[in-house]
């Protein structure tokens, strides 16, 4: 029955077109990054591109970095598959920048010069609080790597119809997942030690552009097949979605902030779930680091925040266009495939591309092309944001750890490039290597921990920095520690590793090979969550699965209580940042 | 600035402190946070009033407005709508009342001499 077996309809057809798409983004990234080596020679080109962007241009670098595959692909299949909860992902998303616009790009631009603890460290002894920034730095970059690199081995996979027990040019699932990630790893790794920030910055304007595009195209299909009316694609999406009443579907309640009759206890985890995670969304932005060094780029701060609103524009726009691809892949492609290709969804909105491209493209071979320009949209979105990070984490190792911390300031900006340049390998080889490792687990809460440590261990240590004329170096210190340890310990208790059943967790449906994996008789009602890190049928102790709600008061109660113990005050050095900051004099 | 670069001369830092403690810096300031603070501490509660109602009104959320278009729907397009307008707002904003302020104490800073 081809209706329920998108992607494999003209399997060989599509492999072809996805792969030479592959190929072809390659080469033009790879010259890109080429050309941009032979302008990058001061330590200001590597790391911050030579201060030349434009608003526009780092406005789509922006919206490049930050509009992450889990954006993309992740955000569309919620929607898809759960309805409207998908939205709250955008809105959080979009949001959030506000954060950056109101309190942080400006006076950052200002104040630092290539890392984010430039700014944290400013008015504070350099080597605790950078090695804090440096460690918080990495720690958010390889959890978000991660999720971007797993994710791509298992979509890759998917877009080239490799089963599990089918074979492509001789490889398995397995191997296309391995081989994946680490092409992707050493694409990174090239961008970022050849072309440094300006091939970074260059690569993530190119996929902006293809995303936009893309997005665009299938927005304009589903509003023509729906005749432009909103109403009717929201009705038809409600009612292939398999949901009684059909309407729930758009509706909050499906994913998040679940009720569960006669569990108190259930509904109220569920709840403060929900809000935890728009916690975390809203305020991590403003703490990614991959994010903050883009404001580095520009000459100004003028133009740092004429980049930010270019960016709210472009990603806002993006994400309402994610909701015409999730409803639309909800109304034209239909539950049951998309569940049959990808459990969580994520090959909804290719799979859309297909359908629509059958449908207006002329047949199968229109289906194929406009899956694999998808497809290639999807490999761009992965390659521009993975390169950011791998970026803002060798670049704080070698500017703060190397040159502040270990070489205490001794050392000149040439060996520090070369430092970066060899710490953008080490990161990629880790991340890498954690990827193969990690390939088959359930990583997709990654993103949200990133997002929920910056929101707990940055943005505390970087509001405070800027604004409060009492903060200092204890107060950085443990803001960072603290903030840090809480997400991701709060994390090793709850639901994601341990998979238990208690009272505010209820049973699932298992799978056949869900009880396997997790060693239980089928109808088991043990088991809360089969995907658990650790164990399906250990209770959580803390049974939130999104950290922020404890983890940022915890960050900013820290750095508060931190800054008050300590006696350090230097009101001299914080008028001379205010200074900085507010009026950009001094600022290169 | 890091220690990388050479703390600047006292006379430099001495120039920042300065104009940091003048009249005309204080109202930089004052200009600044006048916008900043309150929107911030507005947007933020308008997106915890959203995130509140779609954990905690669920009803309210899925009354119908037009055909299958809900309040859910439109409380979520009215964020995306807020968040334009604030980032259109502080541009004008921040254009006619804190740019000039901040280049006039920018020039006195830097008083000729070129940047660093």
């Amino acid at each position: 029955m081809s209706e329920t077996t998108y992607l494999a309809v003209s399997a060989s057809t599509t492999r072809t077109l996805t792969l030479t798409l592959f190929v072809v983004l390659v080469g033009v990234t790879l010259a890109i990054t080429i050309w941009a080596s032979r302008q990058t020679k001061s330590a200001a080109d590597f790391y911050a591109g030579g201060r030349t962007f434009t608003g526009f241009q780092n406005g789509m670098a922006i919206g490049g970095d930050y509009m992450s595959a889990a954006s993309f692909l992740g955000i569309a299949g919620i929607i898809a598959l759960n309805g409207y909860d998908g939205f709250l992902y955008s809105i959080g998303f979009l949001v959030a920048w506000l954060v950056a616009l109101l309190l942080v790009a400006e006076l950052m631009r200002n104040s630092g010069r290539y890392t984010m603890s430039d700014v944290l460290a400013f008015r504070m002894r350099q080597a605790p609080v950078r090695t804090a920034g440096s460690l918080s730095t990495v720690v958010v970059s390889i959890f978000y790597l991660l999720a971007q690199m797993v994710g791509a081995g298992a979509l890759v996979a998917l877009l080239l119809g490799i089963k599990p027990g089918d074979t492509f040019l001789g490889m398995s699932a397995e191997t296309a997942k391995i081989v994946t990630i680490a092409l992707i790893g050493v694409l990174m790794i090239v961008y970022v030690t050849v072309g440094g920030m300006k091939g970074t910055t260059y690569v993530q304007i190119v996929k902006a552009f293809m995303l936009m595009l893309g997005a665009l195209l299938l927005t304009v299909l589903v509003f023509v097949h729906f005749k432009f009316n909103l109403s009717s694609l929201l009705g038809e999406a409600a009612a292939k979605s398999g949901r009684t009443p059909t309407d729930a579907f758009l509706e909050p309640g499906l994913r998040y902030g679940r009720e569960f009759a006669g569990n108190a206890t259930a509904t109220l985890v569920s709840k403060l779930d929900l809000i935890s995670l728009g916690l975390a969304l809203v305020l991590g932005t403003a703490g990614l680091p991959h994010i903050l060094i883009r404001f580095y780029t520009v000459p100004s701060a003028k133009v740092a925040r004429k980049s930010v609103v270019w960016a709210i524009g472009i990603i806002g726009v993006f994400y309402l266009m994610t909701l015409a691809l999730g409803f639309g892949a909800a109304a034209l492609v239909g539950r049951a495939a998309i569940l049959g290709q990808d459990p969580g969804g994520n090959t909804a909105a290719p799979q859309l591309a297909e359908q629509l491209g059958k449908q207006y493209f002329g047949g199968d071979f229109g289906g194929s092309l406009l899956l694999a320009v998808i497809a290639a949209v999807a490999f761009a979105t992965i390659l521009a944001v993975v390169a950011g990070l791998t970026l803002a984490s060798s670049s704080s190792l070698a500017h703060d750890l190397y040159a502040n911390v270990i070489k205490r300031g001794q050392t000149d900006e040439r060996q520090e490039v070369v430092v970066a340049r060899y710490s953008a390998f080490v990161i990629g080889a880790v991340a890498i290597v954690l990827g193969i490792f990690a390939r088959n687990l359930n990583v997709a809460f990654l993103v949200a921990l990133a997002f929920a440590i910056a929101a707990s261990a940055n943005l505390p240590a970087i509001l405070f920095s800027l604004f409060w004329k009492k903060f200092n170096t204890r107060g950085a210190t443990w803001g960072i520690y603290a903030g840090l340890i809480a997400a991701v310990g709060i994390v090793l208790m709850s639901p994601i590793a341990w998979g238990g059943v208690s009272g505010a967790r209820t049973p699932a449906t298992l799978t056949a090979a869900q009880a396997k994996t997790c060693g239980v008789p089928q109808t088991s009602k043990e088991v809360s969550n089969a995907s658990a890190l650790f164990s399906c049928t250990t209770a959580a102790p803390i049974p939130l699965e999104n950290p922020g709600l404890i983890s940022i008061p915890i960050g900013f109660l820290f750095a508060f209580l931190g800054a008050l113990s300590s006696k350090e005050r230097d009101p001299d050095k914080f008028a001379e940042l205010e200074a900085r900051s507010l009026t950009g004099a001094g600022a290169q | 600035m890091s220690t990388e670069t050479p703390v600047p001369e006292d006379t430099d830092v001495n120039r920042y402190v300065e104009v940091a403690r003048t009249p005309e810096f204080d109202a930089l300031r004052r200009a600044l946070r006048r916008f900043v603070f309150p929107v911030s501490i507005a947007f933020l509660l308008w997106y915890a009033l959203y995130v509140l109602l779609s954990a905690y009104a669920r009803d309210f959320m899925s009354t119908k407005v037009v055909g299958h278009i809900n309040i859910a729907l439109i409380f979520g397009l009215l964020q995306f709508v807020s968040t334009f307008l604030i980032a259109w707002l502080y541009t004008r904003y921040a254009d006619r009342n804190v740019d000039p302020l901040a280049d006039d104490l920018r020039a006195k800073i830097e008083g000729g001499k070129e940047t660093e």
